[in-house]
């Protein structure tokens, strides 16, 4: 059993550190007027982040309990090609799930 | 998308609508958070409390995986901060939409600010160049409004089940595919492809770089390399 000291100041330190990520930019700056060349990067912001995020569960580390095996791998292409294709989140999302799903259930 | 959001309700319902597809990744995630939580010794009320004061379920796994761990506590939190400052550039995309909102609300939509939330809006934002500040604003609430819900449910049910969960459900893989269905439909020209491509090849190649920091340093490099493909293009057109 973890110390529930621990855990409370975890809680509360992460919670509180996260807001204030969150509110940084948006609560400070407000409307004021940002540089043109500052609001071009933020156009790329995105996909600046989103597709490294998914990295570490391709190639697997410790956090993300080892590499995809071959059907989430297939599934993970599936809902990139088809997200890509059709440009929608629900698409990609139905692709990748009933991609794992049928490949578990062929591939075991 | 494609609808243009003509009303304050529509574009609350819109925001809505585009983050449905997301309840097939929150839902598993909010049950694995909630059952992990559990196994790692919270209580249900510790386990609820975090899941809606943090919000943010990558973080919460991390802290959770450190602390089993017996990490210190200032590295668990270290390392779980580190994990939430792509937010921080998230919140700075956001200023040129929604700067123009008071304060009082800027500092709500900061609490809401998570990873669907922001890639949903700033798509329906860029797509509809011609939505106004409170179209803008209904349609982010109507993001969160879709999510958080579902989110701390799911944590609840997690937790009241536990590791009842049957692996054959295989619910780890809705974390990599959220981030594949958010990342899909922001491609849209070449240089987006372009920061994808060194956004991941950036960080695989700085996946030794503690506190997941390589994944910022590849996420600067990306966003460069989009501005400056761009800027490539645009020369080219004009000498064509």
């Amino acid at each position: 059993m973890p110390d529930p000291y621990k855990i409370w100041t975890i809680i509360f330190f992460l919670g509180i550190g996260t807001y204030l990520i969150r509110f940084s930019f948006l609560g400070i700056i407000g409307d004021r007027v940002l540089p043109a060349w500052f609001t071009q990067h933020l156009n790329y912001v995105g996909v600046a982040v989103m597709p490294g995020l998914i990295v570490p569960f391709l190639v697997g580390t410790e956090a993300t309990g080892g590499a995809l095996d071959a059907p989430r791998l297939l599934a993970a292409v599936a809902a990139f090609a088809v997200g890509i294709w059709r440009r929608s989140a629900l698409w990609s999302v139905v692709a990748g799930i009933s991609t794992l799903y049928a490949m578990m259930y062929l591939i075991g | 998308m494609g609808l243009t959001p003509t009303s304050t309700k529509s574009a609350f319902w819109l925001g809505y609508r585009d983050n449905i597809p997301f309840w097939l990744i929150v839902a598993p995630f909010g049950l694995l958070f909630g059952a992990v939580a559990t196994e790692a010794g919270f209580t249900i009320v510790q386990t609820m409390i975090m899941t809606s004061f943090v919000v943010a379920g990558s973080s919460q796994f991390t802290a959770l995986t450190l602390l089993n761990e017996g990490a210190p506590t200032l590295i668990i939190l270290a390392t779980s901060l580190a994990v939430n400052l792509r937010m921080a550039m998230y919140s700075a995309a956001l200023v040129p939409h929604l700067g123009r909102a008071p304060l009082g609300m800027r500092a709500l939509f900061a609490y809401f600010l998570v990873d669907q939330s922001y890639a949903t809006s700033i798509n329906a934002y860029t797509d509809n160049p011609e939505m106004t500040l409170t179209q803008k604003c209904w349609y982010f609430t109507g993001s969160f409004t879709c999510l958080l819900p579902l989110w701390v449910a799911s944590t609840f049910v997690g937790a009241l089940v536990g590791a009842k969960i049957p692996p054959e459900y295989a619910l780890d893989f809705a974390v990599p595919i959220c981030f594949i269905a958010l990342s899909a439909p922001m491609m849209r020209s070449l240089p987006h492809f372009v920061a994808a491509l060194v956004s991941m090849g950036g960080t695989l190649a700085f996946i030794g770089v503690p506190y997941s920091m390589g994944l910022l340093i590849a996420a600067f490099l990306a966003m460069i390399a989009g501005v400056q493909t761009e800027k490539l293009l645009k020369r080219r057109a004009q000498y064509a």
